[in-house]
């Protein structure tokens, strides 16, 4: 199967996994959002917890059927540079790939849209900035 | 909640990154290379450019859009809870100014929560110190955004 066809059948999945949170619990699949209230707040965050356990279990089930190893592009300070920069900036825009640029799209938001236009810009001048240092 | 309401979320919940688990790895979103692949839009002139996240996103997008055009209609889920949609519509600093970090994060590590989160337990050693420091972000900027005024929380 053609690369691009396997990533848009993944896509659809992902919005699968959207539609069955929203119809089946109400909630808004934005991961950023479900893991910073579940560690700030575990005691009200079964739910949370238990979506946390499905992407952690599917991740190590799926990586294993498909064949997929584990790499890195960086080195581990600057992955840890880049893992703040993404929690801190998730949580003050108040969502990610997912809240933002799957649901809030979906819901048509323009504030979505706005921080969607943004990351996605500000990522593309990072990647540019590593690709010319290296 | 009663207790059968809490187990019944659990499963749906579980189901649902399991699902959205098997979405990223069929689209090839837990290799950061494909995701700076994505985002090296100067490789679309040198024929290097990646487009696989703009068919994950457009295929996610499909079925989102779907989903929340008809759930205006509703009010509550399968299980009787109220169904909660973020309701800010203004568009202020904390927005542009956090999605700019969080795209410079992106850049540099390929990773974004979704796929971070996924990796966890075959990522080794790197993939811990990624998701501990994103914690330890999540939590500062939690803490910082409750010491500043009270701005309503509308986390997604």
């Amino acid at each position: 199967m053609h690369p691009y066809l396997l990533s848009f059948i993944g896509g659809l999945l992902v919005g699968t996994a959207v539609w069955l949170l929203l119809m089946g619990l109400g909630r808004v699949a934005g991961v950023s959002g479900i893991m910073a209230a579940a560690i700030d707040n575990p005691r009200s965050s079964a739910w949370r917890f238990a979506f946390l356990g499905g992407l952690i279990g599917g991740g190590l089930l799926f990586a294993r059927a498909f064949n997929i190893a584990a790499v890195t592009v960086t080195s581990t300070p600057w992955l840890i540079v880049a893992g703040l920069l993404v929690g801190f900036g998730t949580v003050v825009s108040g969502g990610c790939t997912s809240g933002h640029g799957v649901c809030g799209l979906g819901r048509r938001s323009a504030r979505s849209l706005v921080a969607t236009v943004t990351f996605m810009v500000f990522g593309a001048v990072t990647v540019a900035v590593v690709r010319a240092i290296q | 909640m009663n207790a059968q309401t809490t187990v019944r979320s659990g499963v749906i919940a579980t189901l649902a990154g399991l699902i959205f688990a098997a979405g990223l790895a069929l689209g090839g979103m837990m290799d950061p290379r494909k995701v700076q692949g994505f985002l090296d839009f100067g490789g679309i002139t040198s024929g290097r450019w990646d487009p696989s996240l703009a068919f994950v996103m457009g295929g996610a997008l499909l079925v989102s859009l779907l989903t929340f055009a008809r759930i205006r209609t509703r009010e509550t889920s399968w299980l009787g809870t109220p169904i909660k949609l973020p309701n800010r519509r203004d568009i202020d600093i904390r927005l542009v100014g956090g999605a700019a970090l969080f795209g410079v994060g992106w850049g540099l590590s390929g990773y974004c929560p979704g796929p971070a989160v996924a990796s966890l337990l075959i990522g080794g050693i790197d993939i811990v110190c990624f998701i501990g420091a994103m914690a330890a972000g999540m939590l500062l900027a939690r803490y910082w955004m409750r010491r500043g005024d009270a701005h309503e929380e509308a986390t997604e």
